[in-house]
């Protein structure tokens, strides 16, 4: 079944990312599991401040493994694969539009890969209106992506809604973690 | 009323009985519904007495006779209403020789209220149950019915009788011979299983519905067949879907290029009205499924989803940001004359119509907290029932008394918590209580009453 192929895909991306977070010394996006160690401060500066989500400072070459070019990993190592958003809202920030031009420029170095835009949303909100928000987050990204170059046929937008939590806390930097955009390598 | 002409054959099927005993009632016995804090109404429900010996398929007809009094007891105890006098305490009950009860052994017992009757095996293997309520002060019969039924169908004789002890006692209609559809959760939140799932109202005769392989959300009955609209994922796509429940078979609805969520039955079951995203965009749309024509209701960049009719169809209330955030608009139904309802504090989401068309339920989210409120339909007179960390998407029980929804319990310092149930509150804002379920579970819809449904 293809959703469960992508299910695990998904899986492994979380896994790789906490790895690649876990080697970056200054990474403050890493997995849920080191959360409960972090301030509320802290975590909260890392969604919104400067360096969220910030795999670009892992050297894919210094990794013994080096991710096969133009796969997820890949994508993670080279430019990061989510962007994250502010409450009830899917404008893109400036760390996003950052981390999405590095998309844009990894999209047009491997001009055969298609990807899967997966917009979330946090726990707050009621089910169908975060469908809806899911869905202009990932459409946020997308028109972001083809504005940078990239041909749009190569794009697919879809939502989750709140039904994907990367961090199933309640905390507010939980919340602030479960609302992103993920691109997916199809 | 609509229901009414897709009213046909029961599998139960129903007499009237004699009044067997009338007496110049004093004060007739009634239960007030309209407030919450009431003392409830003592009422003694003894195991039926039987008529012969007997075994069916189902069981004996001494256990199916124990079975069917404890059904009636706990419908009637769940309401909140009654008071289940302990069948220990009984000083006599009624016989099949004397169905006439002694009341000086009742009244002993403050009971308010006995539910008495016989059950039997006809000579076609047919079951046979005949049941009284009794005023006990007032030593009157206030009702006796007959019920026919397959032995397999016992449990919706019980509903009935329950039905229409509430019916008599409330003047409400009765809403216990129904199905509740729901999503069933497994697994972490990160990766959650969601299955279809549908149980008797009572959580009877549970069984899954979907396997689990695909999220689903957001199930919904049909108000006139034995059908239910949902959403599944299907290729990393959200998408309507409708599943008939004699057939088993799921159908995907319409063909639609976009993402389609938030189904909603018409109440003369013969549209969905759903939400369709197109570029990030979410509006209203209506299809009729005779001729699957599909019609644009709102044209709006902003968020328009979770549409419910009125009962009338006339009026369809939806959830906006239009605004700037998240609140209840109603429009006629065909989109014109929108205008905002709700104004409190905070945001409103799922809003549903009630059956009855003097309330409409809703999410009401501020404070940190999701609460489940009514209002009615032009926003005045609001209401919040329930106060939890998030109680969400609220279903209105058939007779517009009870609702329906789920609970996000919050998590504890050391992670645990966090459960996701089922609950049900009054309309009063008493008498809630959570309803157990297989596994945890979320997005309740209460079904039509079955008898008015075809095949039901």
């Amino acid at each position: 079944m293809q959703l469960n192929n992508i299910g695990k895909k998904v899986l492994t991306v979380a896994a790789l990312t906490a790895l690649l977070s876990a080697c970056a010394s200054d990474n403050d996006m890493s997995s849920s599991d080191d959360m409960s160690n972090r301030g509320m401060e802290q975590t909260d500066s890392s969604v919104s401040g400067p360096g969220a989500v910030g795999t670009d400072r892992v050297d894919s070459s210094q990794l013994d493994d080096a991710p096969a070019a133009g796969t997820q990993e890949d994508l993670i190592a080279t430019a990061g694969e989510r962007v994250h958003f502010a409450f009830d809202s899917h404008e893109l920030s400036f760390q996003a539009k950052s981390i999405l031009r590095k998309q844009a420029a990894w999209l047009k170095q491997h001009s055969m890969v298609s990807v899967t835009i997966e917009g979330h949303a946090d726990e707050r909100g009621t089910r169908e209106y975060n469908l809806a928000l899911g869905q202009r987050r990932s459409t946020a990204v997308r028109n972001f992506l083809i504005a940078e170059g990239i041909s749009g046929n190569r794009i697919t937008a879809t939502t989750y809604g709140k039904e994907r939590l990367l961090d199933p806390g309640q905390t507010e930097a939980a919340h602030a973690k479960n609302r992103r955009a993920v691109t997916v390598v199809q | 009323m609509v229901l009414t002409t897709h009213f046909r054959k029961l599998l139960v099927s129903v007499s009237v009985l004699m009044v067997a005993f009338t007496n110049a009632a004093l004060a007739q016995l009634e239960v007030d519904i309209t407030r919450g804090n009431v003392e409830p109404t003592p009422i003694a429900v003894p195991s039926l007495a039987v008529d012969g010996a007997g075994s069916t398929p189902a069981g004996t007809l001494a256990e199916l006779a124990a079975q069917i009094s404890q059904v009636v007891s706990n419908d009637l105890v769940k309401t909140g209403l009654f008071r289940i006098i302990d069948p220990n305490a009984f000083i006599s009950v009624p016989t099949v020789e004397n169905i006439r009860p002694r009341f000086g052994n009742w009244r002993a017992l403050d009971t308010q209220a006995l539910v008495s009757g016989l059950i039997r095996l006809e000579d076609d293997g047919q079951l046979k149950v005949e049941f009284r309520l009794w005023d006990v002060f007032a030593e009157r019969q206030m009702t006796g019915l007959g019920y026919t039924a397959p032995p397999r169908n016992w449990r919706r004789i019980a509903h009935l009788i329950s039905d229409t002890v509430y019916e008599r006692l409330t003047g409400e209609t009765g809403y216990f011979d129904t199905r509740i559809v729901y999503v069933a959760e497994t697994g972490p939140k990160t990766n959650r299983v969601k299955r279809l799932a549908m149980m008797d109202q009572d959580g009877a005769n549970h069984r899954f519905l979907t396997n689990g392989e695909d999220i689903v959300l957001t199930p919904r009955f049909s108000p006139t067949r034995q059908e239910i609209t949902y959403m599944a994922y299907y290729n990393n796509t959200p998408r309507v879907y409708l599943y008939n429940i004699e057939t088993g078979k799921h159908e995907v609805l319409g063909d639609f290029p976009n993402i389609t969520f938030a189904p909603r039955f018409s109440p003369d079951g013969n549209s969905v009205i759903l939400s369709l995203l197109d570029e990030g965009n979410s509006d209203i749309y209506v299809m009729d499924l005779r001729t699957r024509q599909v019609r644009q209701l709102t044209d709006h960049p902003a968020i328009d989803t979770s549409p419910s009719y009125s009962p009338d169809g006339r009026y369809i209330v939806f959830n906006s940001d239009r605004g700037g955030s998240q609140q209840l608009y109603v429009m006629n139904n065909d989109g014109t004359n929108v205008r905002r309802i709700s104004f409190g504090n905070g945001r409103y989401g799922t809003p549903v119509w009630s059956p009855r068309g003097d309330l409409i339920a809703f999410t009401k989210i501020g404070e940190g907290k999701f609460r489940i409120g009514v209002m009615r339909p032009d926003g005045k007179g609001e209401r919040v029932l329930t106060d939890a960390y998030q109680d969400e998407g609220p279903t209105w029980s058939p007779n517009g008394r009870v609702l329906q929804y789920f609970r996000v319990q919050q998590t504890r310092a050391d992670g645990s918590g966090g459960q996701v149930n089922l609950w049900s509150v009054d309309l009063t804002g008493y008498n809630e209580r959570m309803i157990p379920t297989p596994t945890e579970a979320s997005d309740p819809a209460w079904s039509p009453v079955l008898r008015l449904i075809p095949g039901g």
